[in-house]
């Protein structure tokens, strides 16, 4: 519990320093958002009524945290380019990127997880050193050339999936989640590579401790020690890789959706730094912050509770 | 006992060099020139005089590629460059002397390597724009993290040897232990953070390029002609497929000498 708690206020801490950061990035900018805004309108004595309008002219901190208050209240700002609250661009938005995360990391959790227990099992045979040599060339292949091979087989030559042809989850949801699964499967192929990898090798390493000596001279199985000995400390790695994993899901799905013409997050991140689009951009940022934070806190308390030795140094 | 041979190191190794042979080749000599429009051979298959086909307006595609794969190739080492210097010296102080200035640097190190790189590259994008330059500069500072990391806990590990004690009696300055004594030593550690810090410089810049938000026009790039490739899928598959095993060919082979280096250091 105490460990949980100091966790949650490191939580806190980190979230208001990353806050301070994304919003003194944008402050930094050369420019001012009035030129932008106004656009061939300009004048300097509009641009200093807008300003006056805007808040601009009080002082850094004071805008701070203002902007801070309205974002936790779930006021993110107006959008310079369509004047449209963010909050309402975000909103359709981040259902389809959570959506397709949710699925890659599904994808990514059932499949690493049972294939690399198998090939630290078979560690040294054939079997072992063919998907070794595989998961090193796999992990080579960015996703945006698997998407782009993915849609040419599945879409050009077998024609069982039509490139393009995306559908909103509120018009069709079966239809919506099918036309994610090869974006999210494009994503996840590296990611398992490197999950299977990294679980391998920690089964193997565990497989060389006193403990596990013990194991076997009590007269367990080699089955018997390698899931209820072995497996659940060689997890701890892998539990904090795959929180990783979600931060660089997310992150991929910006390159992804533009491969398969998914309108998510990504996309208007995009689009909005094309513009310089600031309120737009430091809104995603923050939000992809938050869950980098929170994913990273929540596999710390995981491991805590996998492996009680685990303490706060 | 007989060793295994490293067949990362050497597959790696030969694959790497082949293909950084090729690029600089490519930056005096390409079969045809990059740019050249055709109407004959609009769309042509690749054949003998052009290996992986034209594209959408004749231009020969293994030209192109060569040519953008040196500004990846360029991009990248100039990338590793930066990251390599300053982080290096940075996790040298940091590591010898230890203490608040080195806690404080590896928080922030945890803080930014927790975050996924080509999302930090995106917003540092849009606060300095993009183009060559500023991609390069970019990248190196998103690099500076993990190298540090690295060369701070040699660093840390290294300062209580007993060579570096004895370096110290014959009054060495602690200059000259970090420098000529201890960095020596390093360099078997540094090489595949050098190769794997290539790979992701590669990656990162591709995926840049292919948001269209990387290398600007005319500056060529696998990572856009990628992107146009996606146009023309139906007409010409061996676009996007000679651009991209360009790309998955280029990583692979320093992601084996990486592997390969650290295989033999253990």
């Amino acid at each position: 519990m105490k460990y949980i708690f100091k966790k949650l206020v490191s939580l806190i801490i980190i979230l208001f320093i990353v806050s301070l950061l994304a919003f003194l990035a944008f402050q930094v900018i050369p420019g001012d958002p009035t030129t932008k805004i106004l656009g061939t309108e300009y004048t300097p004595e509009r641009a200093h009524a807008l300003r006056e309008a805007m808040g601009l002219n009080r002082p850094v901190i004071v805008r701070y945290f203002e902007w801070l208050k309205n974002f936790l209240m779930g006021d993110f700002g107006t959008s310079y380019s369509y004047s449209l609250s963010v909050k309402e661009m975000l909103a359709g938005k981040l259902p389809i990127t959570f959506v397709l995360t949710a699925i890659s990391f599904t994808i990514i959790t059932v499949i690493s997880i049972p294939l690399g227990i198998l090939l630290a099992k078979f560690e040294g045979t054939w079997l072992d050193r063919i998907f070794t040599t595989m998961n090193q060339t796999i992990m080579s292949i960015p996703p945006f050339f698997i998407g782009i091979v993915l849609s040419y087989i599945f879409s050009i030559v077998l024609k069982v999936f039509v490139h393009g042809d995306f559908v909103s989850y509120t018009v069709d949801p079966v239809k919506f989640v099918k036309y994610l699964f090869f974006p999210a499967i494009s994503i996840a192929i590296p990611r398992i590579a490197m999950t299977v990898k990294l679980l391998r090798s920690s089964i193997i390493g565990e497989m060389d401790k006193d403990y596990v000596r013990t194991a076997f001279s009590r007269g367990n199985s080699r089955d018997s020690v390698l899931y209820r000995h072995v497996l659940k400390n060689s997890i701890v790695p892998v539990v904090t890789f795959l929180a990783v994993t979600i931060a660089d899901i997310v992150a991929g799905s910006i390159i992804i959706e533009q491969v398969f013409g998914i309108p998510g997050l990504g996309r208007l991140l995009v689009s909005s730094i094309f513009n310089r689009d600031f309120p737009v951009v430091q809104a995603i940022v923050v939000i992809l912050a938050i869950l980098v934070v929170t994913v990273n806190t929540l596999a710390d308390i995981i491991n805590q509770y996998i492996d009680p030795r685990i303490k706060l140094r | 006992m007989k060793k295994k041979p490293n067949y990362y190191l050497y597959i790696g190794g030969a694959l790497s060099a082949v293909m950084v042979l090729m690029i600089i080749i490519g930056f005096f000599w390409t079969p045809f020139e990059p740019n050249a429009v055709s109407a004959a051979t609009k769309f042509a298959m690749p054949s003998l005089s052009h290996p992986l086909g034209c594209d959408n307006m004749g231009r020969d595609i293994f030209s192109r590629v060569l040519e953008g794969a040196g500004t990846t190739l360029i991009i990248s080492v100039s990338t590793i460059a930066i990251g390599t210097a300053i982080g290096t010296l940075l996790g040298a102080f940091t590591g010898f002397y230890g203490g608040l200035p080195d806690e404080i640097l590896m928080k922030v190190c945890d803080a930014i390597t927790a975050f996924p790189s080509i999302l930090l590259a995106l917003v540092l994008v849009s606060i300095m724009g993009s183009g060559k330059y500023n991609i390069i500069i970019i990248l190196g500072i998103l690099f500076i993290p993990s190298y540090s990391r690295v060369i701070r806990g040699e660093f840390a590990k290294h300062r209580e040897l007993n060579y570096v004690k004895n370096a110290r009696i014959m009054g060495a300055g602690d200059l000259r232990i970090m420098f000529v004594h201890i960095l020596p030593n390093i360099i078997p550690v540094l090489l595949p953070a050098v190769t794997i810090g290539f790979n992701n410089a590669v990656l990162a810049e591709a995926s840049m390029s292919f948001l269209s938000i990387g290398v600007q026009p005319p500056d060529p790039s696998l990572g856009r002609m990628l992107s146009e490739s996606q146009t023309y899928l139906f007409s010409a598959p061996w676009y996007a497929i000679g651009t991209g095993l360009a790309i998955v060919l280029l990583i692979l082979g320093f992601s084996l000498l990486g592997e390969g280096l650290q295989r033999r250091n253990q």
